[in-house]
């Protein structure tokens, strides 16, 4: 395990979608004031914008976590939510379960999972129906340059 | 390409944010799935969309685009201009669709 440069917690309240971009927008300065890679800053803010908006369209309320090691950045979303019954089913590109509102305004296209799972080296889903999510990322900083 | 070239070619109107037109349109990227452009789209690119919403500006400032352009007379809503002034993203319009708007720009950028 190695040694943590950075950490901080970032609180996301569901059904805010005036601010949803918010967080991982801080997140995305916060890993470019800290000298990380093009490249890594762009899939983390990525990732961090498809957990918020995750977050912001499903669950009552939830956090992201933001860590820095020497190696790699993890993202984790934590929620309190509803909770996925079939991960492999939301994995699929195009499989969603957002609102109407929701899809009219872009979201909720099925491809949020899908593209956590792109843009991270690695990926742990874990959830409880009834009460929530957990997502875990990792990007390593030497696969991707 | 400078945005406002474009924007005087093509006759877009400035909804928001004029002291940006001195940017530097890199590319474009047409896309109504935020998803989809914040996957996909880059650094530079003038953004078509159909979509006025405020979400649109928290896009384009995380994927540092040059500039948001609503296409087929799509107006912003007022909560829109307000997070774009406050950002600093310029948004232009057009009656246009999107097929023409991209078709239009991608010639002038690639004569």
């Amino acid at each position: 395990m190695s040694e943590i440069r950075y950490e901080n917690f970032f609180p996301i309240e569901g059904g805010t979608f005036v601010n949803a971009g918010d967080v991982s927008s801080r997140i995305k300065s916060i890993l470019k004031n800290l000298g990380i890679g093009s490249e890594v800053v762009r899939r983390a803010a990525i990732i961090a914008y498809e957990s918020e908006i995750n977050i912001v369209s499903y669950a009552l309320r939830g956090n992201i976590r933001l860590s820095v090691t020497p190696d790699a950045v993890c993202i984790e979303a934590k929620d309190e939510g509803p909770g996925i019954p079939d991960i492999e089913l939301a994995m699929q590109e195009g499989f969603s379960t957002a609102t109407p509102m929701v899809r009219e305004m872009g979201f909720g296209a099925g491809m949020g999972l899908s593209n956590i799972k792109k843009f991270s080296d690695s990926l742990e889903i874990t959830s409880e129906v009834g009460q929530g999510t957990h997502v875990k990322t990792r990007i390593n900083m030497a696969e991707a340059g | 390409m400078k945005l406002e070239e474009i924007a005087g070619k093509l006759n877009l109107r400035v909804l928001c944010c004029d002291e940006g037109l001195s940017r530097e349109v890199r590319g474009g990227f047409v896309g109504d799935l935020l998803s989809d452009v914040m996957a996909n789209s880059r650094e530079g690119d003038l953004w078509i969309t159909r979509q006025v919403h405020p979400n649109i500006v928290a896009v384009a400032v995380m994927k540092e685009h040059s500039a948001i352009l609503l296409v087929q007379g799509g107006i912003p809503m007022e909560d829109t201009l307000s997070r774009a002034r406050k950002e600093g993203v310029p948004i232009l319009g057009t009656e246009i669709n999107g097929f023409e708007a991209a078709g239009k720009i991608y010639g002038l950028m690639n004569p």
